[in-house]
């Protein structure tokens, strides 16, 4: 066969797997080999609601131009799950690889002329080796790894350095492991010598980067934002961020006498969750929970009381893809409105879009500061595909100048020291920002009643009208103050005519189309990362006369917000919407832009 | 009820130990009906911490949606108060009892807000054994929207609009035995003498403390055909041995006639004296204090008074291990891991 994939550092690979099996740790030992082999990498794990048994899938890119989106497609399968083979066989890239287990033979059907099989029989030799099942199934994950090391020309020293890193407290599972990757490698060499043109090179490109979950990172930033009291309960894909939190505060959180500086309850409900969260919050700690779209829904009337009563909430969504129980392992931009706008009444809430798990750690440590400063919930707006999968990215690095923004407080002192009344809802400074207390301050002065009925700027309810609008315009000068404090909008431009507009995970995939995209047609961007939006993006979106908006929703949520808030002409934002519960490919976008602009080359009036 | 108060108090008012006339635990004016039984029970919470010299800043009252959950505005005024979301306020105030530990946290819920929509967190903040006094005042109907039956009207009860309920009740006394609560007690809005000490009792077990108080609605729920009315009530009392709170410094100033009392020692080293019936049971043990309710039950009567005590459980900060100090008293030296640990974590993620 002639027309082979031929490719150094740059394709794809899939692994077809049954979950529950052990595949995951060996396909996570290749997608770190590739890593450590200082080439860019990005793995994705595509995974079924359920706990043994059903089709599960590993997609690694390898890029050496560092793209670490989805590219879509895929030049290699491991295809190892009976239930999916066939399909596994049949979407493989023309050119591509099939790899299998020749342990039992191939039926008549798989003959494909533009498809290279490579069989190795990966029960045979683990049944031959091992005599437990239980290791006869994890070993056999181990040789097909081995095979691909020798498959890809891989430097197999690299894998010898990431078993002993990974057994290092288990050192005598390192030789059997490496057994088996020799297994794996020495049948590919013997069998399939030369016929793989896909290659993995050592390269150095990955610098100090690190590998991490977004879940993971998110976890870490609330142990260093201080946060001490989680409620929470499971759902996927937010339940690792507890875990996370969990983990990093056993570490660094628990002192001398083995008593935790932290509390974590997993709750009956998200209800009961987010209830936790504003209790604590209301007495002075900093309080968190994380969930998914169920669990916002579940959560509305809470977010609403927090408005109103305006206390500290931050809420970590890691979106899944909906409505009602959706995909629930697939990924989705799609709770963008019901979390801008959670809650019945006239409510809005501060959203901050992370794109990298470093990010994540940085907006769950700036999450605390806005909604301690600002008195209200804040909510990161994650998604399974950040979350859930390891992504590479910059390092966590931390300034041990930087002091918590506990926001406005005021001390048994600053109780004594006042002239004027105290009012818990008064807006001395203009910023629509009043002076809170906690509770036990002081013996004589500053208690209150929290409510979430109408209140007065001291605290007690009255059903005048006019004193519940004049609240509730006090709660948008303090909307208006947020603009300055969150996050802007990361804008690169050089004075185009078109813009593509992106946020959150859309961000790997819209920068590689913005590289092909910007060889046949210049257009700037902007990578939104918080609302409300801030003058950047209102003058972003006045400056360009087309808006291409990438959304990973059917219904283009963010556009709608941009539409509703900002005033900004629906007719020259052109959505890009992906909402299959896949991570949204770079082809797609550029794809539907290219195409957009074969049919209109030129916006209305402008005839550059 | 009457919207102007007078200021007057007696000269000769006691102040406390801490110098403190009853008037320093009062709230704003009640605005529920006149005759309403919430208001007997939030002036025994003001008794009962008059009494045991608290300071009314270091206690924490958090209620829920309903008339019972108005009534934190009318007692303890210097207290900060939380009304939160319908049947919501357990889990506010397990969130607070996490940040601080060291507060007094006086939960105030109804029937309404207990019983049907707060039935989930009810039981599970008994399960967690958090550390807080949860008083349901319990009247059977939905006040404030005018008195629809709730959970706790009692099978064959009727209210003002005279249809007998065809459901059974919640007993939630019950209840919270069996989800493992340290405190029972059931008490009558009308009888300030056993409500007074049996709150107090609340306040100083270390643990969940829950009062079921009846106390009827006399707008709504006060006919001669319901069983949560002032008559109905008055006459089907049944009181298990009625306690004194003695306070730790204090000598013994009654004498118990031999073989009549026992004694009971709370963690703060004060006690309760327990005048034993005829017929008592062992406190401590669950089996028979839902037995005991089941049998008084059984003769159409309501079992009152202390039901159950058992101090063997630790609290919510006991099960999971917390620090001494409370968690909002942490600076962010002891929280924070600082820039020291990333070298080591970033490797292990290369």
């Amino acid at each position: 066969m002639s027309n082979k994939i031929k490719a150094c550092n740059d394709f794809v690979i899939r692994f077809a797997n049954v979950n529950g099996s052990g595949s995951a740790s060996a396909n996570q030992l290749f997608s770190k080999v590739v890593f450590r082999s200082g080439v860019p990498v990005s793995a994705k794990n595509i995974f079924p609601s359920n706990i043994q048994g059903l089709p599960t899938w590993f997609e690694v890119r390898i890029s050496e131009n560092g793209y670490l989106g989805r590219r879509g497609g895929y030049d290699f399968v491991v295809a190892v799950n009976g239930q999916t083979m066939w399909k596994d066989y049949q979407e493989l890239e023309p050119g591509g690889y099939f790899f299998y287990d020749s342990s039992k033979q191939l039926p008549d059907t798989y003959h494909r002329d533009d498809v290279t099989h490579l069989g190795v029989p990966l029960t045979d030799i683990a049944n031959s080796h091992y005599t437990e099942p239980r290791l006869r199934q994890i070993f056999k994950n181990i040789i097909y790894v081995g095979a691909l090391a020798y498959l890809f020309d891989m430097d197999f020293s690299v894998f010898e350095d990431s078993i002993a890193r990974q057994f290092s407290k288990k050192e005598k599972l390192i030789a059997p492991n490496i057994q088996a990757l020799k297994l794996g490698f020495d049948y590919a060499q013997m069998y399939h010598q030369g016929v793989c043109q896909l290659q993995i090179h050592r390269r150095d490109l990955n610098g100090d980067q690190i590998m991490m979950e977004g879940n993971d990172a998110a976890g870490l930033g609330a142990v260093f934002a201080g946060a001490t009291v989680a409620g929470w309960y499971p759902i996927t894909p937010s339940t690792s961020v507890v875990e996370a939190f969990e983990k990093h505060c056993k570490k660094y959180r628990v002192d001398d006498s083995g008593k935790n500086k932290f509390a974590i309850l997993q709750a009956e409900d998200e209800l009961a969750a987010i209830g936790m969260v504003i209790g604590a919050s209301w007495n002075g700690a900093r309080a968190f929970t994380a969930t998914s779209g169920p669990g916002v829904s579940l959560m509305s009337e809470f977010l609403g009381l927090a408005y109103f009563a305006e206390i500290p909430v931050v809420l970590m969504d890691i979106q899944r893809a909906g409505p009602s129980t959706g995909m629930p392992t697939r990924t989705q931009q799609s709770d963008v409105l019901s979390a801008a706008y959670a809650s019945h009444g006239d409510t809005k809430h501060v959203l901050l879009f992370p794109s990298d798990p470093k990010e994540c750690f940085e907006f769950t440590v700036q999450a605390f500061d806005l909604a301690e400063s600002l008195q209200t919930p804040v909510i990161l707006m994650s998604d399974l595909d950040l979350g859930m999968n390891v992504h590479q990215c910059d390092p966590i690095d931390w300034n041990d100048c930087y002091r918590y923004q506990r926001g406005k407080v005021l001390s048994a002192q600053d109780l004594d020291d006042m002239t004027e009344r105290w009012g818990r809802y008064l807006d001395i400074d203009g910023d629509g920002v009043p002076y809170r207390t906690l509770p036990g301050t002081h013996p004589e002065k500053g208690a209150f009643f929290t409510r979430g009925s109408s209140h007065d700027e001291y605290a007690t309810y009255t059903e005048d009208g006019s004193v519940y609008a004049r609240g509730m315009k006090r709660l948008l000068l303090k909307w208006q103050t947020a603009k300055q404090k969150v996050p802007s909008a990361a804008i690169k431009t050089m004075g185009h005519h078109d813009g593509m507009v992106y946020y959150g995970t859309s961000a790997y995939a819209a920068k590689e189309a913005l590289v092909h995209i910007q060889r046949i047609h210049a257009i700037d961007s902007m990578c939104l990362k918080s609302f409300p939006f801030g003058s950047e993006v209102s003058e972003f979106l006045a400056s360009h006369q087309r808006i291409f908006l990438v959304e990973q929703n059917r219904d283009a949520q963010m556009k709608t917000l941009l539409v509703n808030e900002l005033g900004v002409s629906p007719d020259k934002i052109i959505s890009v919407l992906n909402y299959d519960g896949m991570p949204v490919t770079a082809q797609f976008i550029r794809d539907q832009v290219t195409t957009y602009f074969a049919s209109t080359p030129h916006a209305l009036g402008n005839q550059s | 009820m009457t919207y102007i108060r007078s200021n007057f108090r007696h000269p000769a008012l006691t102040p406390n130990d801490k110098g403190y006339t009853i008037k320093h635990y009062e709230g704003a004016l009640s605005t529920l009906c006149a005759g309403c039984g919430h208001d007997s029970i939030s002036a025994a919470i003001v008794k009962s911490c008059y009494e045991l010299a608290l300071e009314p800043h270091q206690i924490a009252k958090i209620s829920g949606i309903g008339c019972s959950s108005k009534t934190p505005t009318y007692f303890l005024g210097k207290a900060h108060g939380f009304n939160s979301v319908h049947g919501r306020m357990p889990s506010v105030s397990v969130g607070a009892n996490m940040a601080n530990r060291d507060l007094l946290y006086i939960g105030i819920s109804g029937d309404g807000d207990t019983a049907s929509i707060g039935m989930g967190q009810f039981a599970h903040v008994v399960r967690r054994n958090l550390n807080m006094v949860y008083i349901v005042m319990n009247n059977g109907c939905y006040g404030l929207t005018k008195g629809q039956d709730s959970a706790t009207a009692d099978l064959g009860s009727a209210g003002k609009k005279g249809v007998p309920s065809v459901f059974d009740s919640i007993d939630l006394c019950e209840l919270a035995l069996q989800l493992g609560a340290g405190m029972v007690a059931r008490s009558f809005s009308g009888d300030k003498k056993q409500l007074v000490p049996l709150i107090k009792t609340a306040i100083k077990h270390q643990g969940f403390s829950f009062i079921d108080v009846i106390s009827p609605c006399v707008t709504f729920n006060n006919t001669p055909s319901s069983t949560k009315g002032y008559e109905w009530v008055r006459d089907h009392l049944e009181a298990t041995g009625t306690i004194d709170y003695i306070p730790q410094k204090q000598e013994l100033s009654i004498d118990y006639p031999a073989g009549t009392s026992r004694e009971v020692v709370l963690h703060d080293g004060s006690s309760l004296h327990l005048n034993k019936n005829s017929d008592d049971y062992d406190l401590s043990c669950r089996k028979s204090a839902i037995d005991k309710i089941e049998t008084v039950k059984m003769d159409q009567q309501i079992l009152t008074g202390l039901i159950y005590l058992n101090q063997s459980q630790p609290d919510t900060h006991g099960k999971i291990q917390t620090v001494d100090t409370p968690l909002n008293a942490l600076s962010q030296d002891l929280l924070c891991p600082g820039s020291g640990v990333l070298e080591v974590l970033n490797e292990s993620l290369r």
